[in-house]
């Protein structure tokens, strides 16, 4: 970006003009996934900096494959195309700009009274939540009691986010997958730091800092800002910081899949029973027999402290899920 | 506390812009972090203290991390970084 400009040709302008003519291509020599062609390799190649493995890469693999593409290119159609592609992204861009501007006019000015934010609700949640929900944290009190239903919707889309994590990424080692398993454990053993002194010092220091100010706030959430799912996150970012440190062998001691599948189901069968035991009392006006409690208490708020606890051993078992699957395709 | 604000947000959208412009996937990832870390701060400064904390947990911890595993996994990140740092 902070490249000094030197004259007309390496300005953005110009840079663009010849963009859209489609003579060059910004990402050519940018993304490293791509498999570089001659054209950026002559680019790099000034005198000054020469490559020691340069010749014999362009001689063997990437000379016929060029041309293909430079017969490709020279195609009248598909030059045009590629102009007509060039334009229309730019034009789609500042057109989406522009209506996103606009629309950003027609919404109401920021603190006026009669904003349709500041209706009776917040009110009721701001005076009464105290003595409705019993929780300090007026924020846990809403999201856990007044609105514990939409709560109840993100721990099952977390459940079924990382359900479809497994179903895409995990390898079966029951059926027929044995040898690819047995591959993709040894190519993660290949890339694992071999007992890495730093990051175990540092580990062991934090981690168990970390857990405890994760059950901290899982267990505080009705009393201080935090909650089930910024307490499940630490959680869950202790629990992979301790596996990178110490590898598999000691993370499956405490947590492999079946323990997975039990805790995150049992969370999320309780909440939902629980849930719908004080839904049906409270449409039926019926005494739902859960104290409160005295508001400031460990032990008060009914059913906000169990229900936090669920939505935090969800999210964090999740997180953990996500990175062991992501990592080697099975827990 | 207003100059800090405003030090803040002019770095949330420096940060936002140079993970666009960054060539390496690897910095732009490093990059996100640092937006991520911003944001916390700025959550903190809007009295929200829970969302500061997930987004800590979440957008610069959990989220890095998967972007890392996932770059390595499509070997994106080389071990040659030397080599990268004459070309340009």
């Amino acid at each position: 970006m902070s490249r000094r400009r030197d004259n007309y040709e390496t300005s953005r302008w110009k840079k663009f003009l010849r963009w859209e003519a489609g003579e060059i291509d910004p990402l050519e020599q940018g993304v490293e996934i791509q498999v570089p062609s001659v054209r950026d390799r002559e680019k790099a190649s000034d005198p000054g900096d020469v490559f020691p493995f340069e010749d014999i890469e362009e001689s063997g693999m990437y000379g016929d494959r060029h041309e293909e593409d430079e017969a490709v290119l020279k195609s009248r159609g598909i030059r045009f195309f590629r102009r007509f592609y060039c334009v229309m992204s730019v034009i789609l861009c500042l057109g989406i700009i522009s209506v996103l501007l606009w629309t950003v006019l027609y919404l109401p000015p920021f603190g006026n009274a009669a904003n349709p934010a500041n209706n009776e609700v917040p009110m009721r949640y701001l005076e009464k939540g105290l003595e409705e929900t019993g929780a300090v944290n007026a924020v846990t009190g809403m999201i856990l009691d007044y609105r514990a239903f939409d709560t109840f919707g993100e721990s099952c889309v977390l459940f079924i986010a990382s359900c479809c994590v497994l179903a895409l990424l995990r390898i079966d080692a029951a059926s027929g997958d044995r040898e690819k398993k047995r591959l993709m454990d040894e190519n993660d053993r290949l890339f694992e730091p071999k007992n890495d002194i730093i990051l175990q010092k540092c580990a062991c220091v934090l981690v168990p800092f970390i857990f405890i100010f994760g059950i901290y706030i899982i267990l505080n959430g009705h009393l201080s800002p935090g909650g089930g799912f910024s307490g499940g996150a630490v959680l869950g970012s202790g629990l992979i910081l301790y596996l990178n440190a110490f590898g598999f062998k000691k993370t499956e001691r405490f947590f492999t899949e079946r323990v997975y599948r039990r805790v995150t189901v049992c969370a999320l069968s309780f909440y939902c029973l629980a849930k719908s035991y004080s839904f049906y009392t409270g449409a039926n006006h019926l005494e739902s027999g859960i104290p409160l409690g005295i508001p400031g208490h460990i032990l008060s708020s009914g059913l906000i402290l169990p229900l936090n606890i669920c939505v935090g051993l969800v999210v964090a078992c999740t997180m953990y899920a996500f990175y062991t699957l992501f990592r080697k395709g099975g827990m | 506390m207003r100059v800090f604000e405003a030090i803040l947000l002019l770095s949330l959208i420096v940060c936002s812009v140079s993970v666009a412009f960054t060539k390496n996937l690897l910095t732009s990832i490093i990059i996100f972090m640092s937006y991520s870390l911003i944001m916390c701060m700025i959550w903190v400064l809007l009295q929200s203290p829970d969302l500061a904390i997930t987004e800590a947990a979440v957008g610069a911890g959990v989220t890095s991390i998967l972007f890392f595993v996932t770059l390595k996994k499509i070997g994106a990140i080389q071990k040659g970084g030397q080599n990268e740092q004459k070309k340009r």
